[in-house]
């Protein structure tokens, strides 16, 4: 079972552990279904940037039968959190499918915590009561669940959107992959974390990458705004539970992106906005907009370094902080798209890519199914 | 000429071997990834198929030189001492971070912060040379040495180099083969024409460069460089409370 309760009581600022970080994304622009083994074969290349203290996955389009219902994916401490977690889905959701996610007894992977997954949908009534869309209510679930620090302690949210998952444990990235079988997986977008916590404990719910509704985020680096933004979002009912600077990131997304209607190309322009002096060089019309986004927004300024890479349902997203203080590398081939930390993780699986190159600052990379454009 | 097939091998691994081939010529096939190439090796001669990883050739020993058929990461030549560097392909962030001798060529482009913190005592002084393009921040924090952006692919309407260069520089020059000034240059940075006189250190570097991709060295020579130094030999006094 998960023991956690030494390093739950362990708050963002009060653990320091020294830093690394890996990241690496594939996305298939025509909407092929490829497995799960590339990307472990593509993140174990950098091995070296984590530490062991977590890795993690996440798959889209990996649940075609299930394709219109919310996959939810849990981590249950034991049978006792899981009855009451249930009961709790039970009262807001109805699912056609319960079971344990299938894994695999692996030597590194130790102290697994009940790893289940629920096919759902809000039930009617409950959703016409709360007056609410379906995502604000599924998010609201999420969010509450893994805030409740009380009968709920023992259960969290790992995933939630419909046909994409997310699969993490405390481990190496490529041990992660085959504990839970990704290869039999088979998705139209991968992305892939190595761990290497810096200032945070390393646990199972704190690896990445972090998932809200069909949002997941896996990023390398160290965000210094982290309180800052953190304070900002609780003021929307975000209510940042799981350790880890991450964790806020995808809360930003979720808000901008689908709370505030902005499109990511702007979300992108708030969390790595370019300096005042350079919104000062720019032509009246951009300077407006830039600085309308800094004005409104400026409490979701995402400062220090990271990349991150965001999935989403049909798309995939790179950025990279302001200053670029991380790597980060991209390049397509065929029908595929691939991003990585660093360009080896990428030959690694696509020998004969050409034309890689890397992000500018703040420069957001987005690649969406031809179908969606 | 000893060979490495380095498929799968830890760095940790490929490291040890190196260090029992220095005073050889080595080539080393299948490179993916591997950190820390030839780290603080001196007198070894490689010869790299593939895509080393971050901090090739850190603390380079003088006597080695290293030819890479491909991409190099980040961190290219990182404090290196001496000896030489020459990416067939482009280098990643940082290339030449804290250099402090010996000579990287780089024919394709860099990324950010290249050359960051170089520097020079006496003699020793670093050399870097890049055919592309740079990111923001070239020569961030430089102290000394000499780096060279050529931008063989720009335009004459486009900066070979981004943002903020030189942010930070204290010593050294930067020399760009361009008439445009970069985008947000420090009030730090003092610019100008380079002079017959300038060029004087810069040569052997193009000669170098042109020996090795097969530019045209007297057309790049001939060249107008815009070379970028600090504007005092104390720039950042000012941010400090005087006594």
């Amino acid at each position: 079972m998960l023991d956690n309760t030494n390093t739950k009581v362990q708050l963002e600022g009060k653990v320091r552990i020294p830093s690394g970080c890996a990241i690496s994304g594939i996305f298939a622009q025509d909407g092929e279904l490829f497995s799960g083994r590339d990307i472990i074969t593509s993140i174990a290349v950098m091995h070296d940037r984590s530490n062991g203290l977590g890795g993690g996955f996440a798959g889209y389009g990996i649940y075609p039968k299930h394709k219109d219902k919310y996959a939810i994916h849990m981590f249950y401490d034991s049978e006792d959190d899981r009855g009451k977690a249930e009961r709790r889905i039970n009262k807001y959701f109805s699912y056609v499918l319960s079971e344990q996610i299938p894994t695999q007894k692996h030597p590194n992977i130790k102290d697994a915590p009940l790893i289940y997954r629920y096919f759902a949908e809000p039930l009617t009534e409950q959703l016409e009561k709360a007056q609410i869309d379906e995502r604000e209510y599924v998010a609201r679930f999420a969010l509450r669940v893994n805030a409740d620090e009380d009968e709920l302690k023992g259960a969290h949210v790992i995933s939630c959107g419909k046909n994409m998952g997310i699969f993490k444990a405390n481990g190496f990235p490529e041990d992660v992959g085959e504990f839970y079988k990704l290869d039999e997986y088979k998705g139209y977008c991968w992305t892939a974390h190595g761990r290497y916590p810096t200032n945070t404990p390393g646990w199972w719910g704190g690896a990445h990458p972090f998932g809200l509704l069909d949002y997941s985020v896996v990023h390398n680096g160290e965000i210094s705004s982290y309180d800052a933004n953190r304070r900002y979002l609780e003021m929307f009912g975000y209510t940042c539970s799981l350790q880890t600077d991450t964790e806020a990131i995808t809360y930003i997304v979720d808000y901008l992106n689908r709370k505030q209607g902005l499109e990511l190309e702007d979300v992108a322009k708030v969390m790595a906005a370019p300096f005042w002096s350079t919104i000062e060089r720019m032509d009246e019309k951009e300077k407006a907009a830039y600085t309308f986004l800094r004005r409104r927004y400026g409490n979701l300024l995402v400062t220090g370094p990271f990349s991150i890479m965001l999935g989403f349902t049909g798309g995939l997203m790179v950025l990279g902080d302001r200053l670029k203080l991380r790597s980060m590398v991209c390049g397509h081939q065929q029908n595929k798209f691939y991003a990585a930390s660093e360009e080896c993780a990428i030959r690694a699986i696509c020998p004969e890519i050409q034309g890689i190159h890397s992000p500018r600052s703040g420069e957001a990379v987005i690649v969406r199914l031809e179908e969606n454009k | 000429m000893a060979t490495i097939d380095a498929k799968g091998l830890h760095f940790s691994a490929l490291g040890e071997q190196l260090r029992d081939l220095a005073g050889h010529k080595v080539r080393i096939y299948n490179c993916l990834g591997q950190r820390y190439i030839a780290a603080g090796i001196k007198d070894i001669t490689l010869d790299i198929d593939g895509i080393p990883g971050n901090a090739l050739g850190a603390y380079l020993g003088e006597g080695s030189s290293i030819t890479v058929r491909g991409n190099a990461q980040d961190a290219t030549g990182d404090t290196m001492n001496g000896g030489s560097i020459i990416i067939h392909g482009s280098a990643g962030d940082a290339a030449g971070y804290a250099m402090r001798g010996g000579t990287i060529l780089i024919r394709d482009d860099v990324g950010y912060r290249c050359g960051i913190h170089m520097k020079e005592f006496g003699d020793k002084i670093p050399k870097l040379c890049v055919g592309g393009r740079a990111g923001d921040f070239l020569g961030e924090y430089q102290a000394g040495g000499v780096i060279c952006v050529l931008g063989l692919d720009c335009g004459e309407n486009e900066s070979p180099v981004g943002r903020f260069a030189g942010t930070g520089q204290h010593g050294g020059r930067i020399f760009i083969r361009t008439k445009l000034l970069p985008a947000e240059l420090p009030p730090q940075v003092s610019y100008r024409t380079a002079t017959a006189e300038d060029k004087a250190i810069l040569c052997p570097l193009l000669k170098a460069y042109a020996d090795a991709f097969g530019a045209n060295y007297e057309t790049l020579v001939q060249d107008t460089y815009l070379l970028l130094t600090p504007n005092s030999a104390n720039p950042y006094e000012s941010m400090y409370v005087q006594y």
